[in-house]
Order: C-alpha cells, then structure tokens, then sequence
C-alpha cells in the first residue's frame, strides 16, 4: 500500500516528508509501548502510536520505519517533527483511536499473510 | 579497513536526547556499507542499552569499535548498578517507575532484547558503583 492511501484511509494530516508519499509499504504497527515495538516488530514500516515523544522517532528509526501515525487527532511539538525531518520519516496526525486506525489499515489489505504471534 | 572508534558522552538529565548515541552509529556504519541485518541488530541493540543508561542510571559514556569482521558497543554507566543480572535478565522484569512507563518504555524487554540481536552480551555490575554492558556482534 502506498503511503498516499494510507492519509487517504486515516483522512490524515501531513506533518513533514511529504516527499515519502509515494513509497509502498507493507505492515504497520500500533502501539504506545516502545519497549514493546522495539523487542517484537518486524519489518514493520508504519508506527501508529499516541505515545508523544522524541523517542518515538527513534524508535521508528532504528527500525528503519517509513512513516510515523499519530493518533487521537496528536500533534507532536517542533523538536520531535525536526527530529523526524532529519531522519526522512513520514509524519501523519489522524483524528481516529488507535484501535481504529489500525482497524481501517487492516481492514483495507495493510498486512502480511501468515500468522502475526510472537 | 582500519578498526574506528567512536565515543560519546550519554546525558543522564535529559530523556529527550537520548538515542543520539545510537543514532550516530548507526549513520556511521551506513555510510562505512554494512548489511542493512547488521546495522539494525546494532542500532537496536545499542539504543535499548542507551536507553537503559539514560533511565536507569543517569547516564554515561558510549564507545563503539567497529571492524570489518565485528563491532563490538561498550556502555559504561556510574549508576546504582544491577543487583542480580539473572533476574534483570528476564522478559518482563523491569524496576522502572511509573513515569518511565509513561513515556513508553520499563516493560523489562531491553536486556533480553539485546541478547537476542547480539552475538555476546557480557553485563558487569556492582551495586553502588555502576555497571558496564559489553555488547558483540558479527557482521
Ligand atoms: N544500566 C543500568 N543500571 C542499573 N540498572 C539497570 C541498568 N540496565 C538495566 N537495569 C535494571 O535491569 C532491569 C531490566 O532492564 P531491561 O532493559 O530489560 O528493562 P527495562 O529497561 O526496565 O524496560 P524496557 O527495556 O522494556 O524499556 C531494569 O528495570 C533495571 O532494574
Ligand atoms: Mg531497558
């Protein structure tokens, strides 16, 4: 799925590295628990979270993430979208819950076939 | 190639900029062309470490030795040290306060996870006085 599709499904706004619309992803992620996203992700190039921090561009870049999905409508302050900007990841805020927003990707094809348990 | 050393000072006081170290290693061994496989198990190895020193001991100091066959991370902290690194060891075991969760990490994975993505993980540690991880990977 391209990164297009996906504001177009979450009806989001951009924040920064519009450039990277074009991009195909594969799979995504939804959680607020970096801990977690670091121990068992895997190619997983799309971070939904309402975690708002700066570690969660890091995160998303040592898993080498294409895009960062903020949800509940979250936008993130200057220091965390510089952050993003210097490290050419996508930033998106959208008005769903996590639930949803993970639910609308899903729903629309966003996954890889195969069993998903740790 | 000529084995490189790079050094950093991680800043205890501020949660916001930790994983710089990390970061700068993980530009350094893109630029020098390691497999994409090796890089991440580094980045991800070396920034639960940073992390760890960032919350759980107030900081200290980052080396990375990085050769042709192996990069070896070394994090060396003066904090309070791991009483028993067996225990500290398991998934799921973490003393981090509420307010480190709040920011998304203390769910006792980092130490684990470290083992999982290196090739040897050698932890010293005596209470009071801090506590040194040793982290080896192959490329
Ligand atoms: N550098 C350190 N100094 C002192 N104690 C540490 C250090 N690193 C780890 N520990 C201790 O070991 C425990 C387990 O560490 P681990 O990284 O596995 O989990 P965590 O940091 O608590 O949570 P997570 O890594 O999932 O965010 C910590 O909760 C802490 O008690
Ligand atoms: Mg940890």
């Amino acid at each position: 799925m391209k990164l297009s599709k996906v504001k177009e499904l979450l009806d989001a706004e951009i924040l920064c590295c519009d450039g990277a619309l074009d991009c195909e992803v594969m799979n995504a992620c939804g959680s607020d628990m970096m801990s977690d996203v670091l121990a068992y992700v895997k190619d997983q190039s799309i971070l939904l979270t309402g975690l708002m921090n700066p570690q969660v561009v890091r995160t998303a870049q040592m898993m080498d993430m294409k895009c960062i999905v903020f949800v509940r409508g979250k936008k993130p302050n200057e220091a965390v979208l510089s952050l993003a900007e210097e490290n050419g990841i996508m930033v998106m805020t959208t008005e769903y819950r996590l639930y949803t927003a993970c639910g609308l990707l899903f729903s629309n094809g966003l996954y890889c076939e195969g069993v998903d348990k740790v | 190639m000529e084995p490189i050393v790079l050094n950093y000072q991680v800043d205890g006081e501020d949660f916001s900029t930790a994983g710089e170290a990390s970061s700068a290693v993980k530009k350094a061994l893109k630029q020098l062309g390691f497999s994409p496989d090796v890089i991440r198990r580094v980045a991800i190895a070396m920034y639960e470490g940073e992390i760890n020193m960032v919350i759980h001991a107030d900081g200290g100091e980052a080396t990375a030795e990085i050769s042709q066959e192996e990069i070896r991370i070394i994090l060396a902290d003066r904090g309070p040290g791991i009483k028993d690194i067996d225990l500290a060891m398991q998934e799921g075991y973490s003393t981090a306060p509420e307010e480190v969760r709040n920011l998304g990490f203390g769910a006792g994975m980092g130490l684990p996870n470290i083992k999982k993505y290196s090739d040897e993980l050698k932890i010293e540690s005596t209470p009071g006085v801090g506590t040194t991880l040793r982290i080896l990977i192959r490329t």
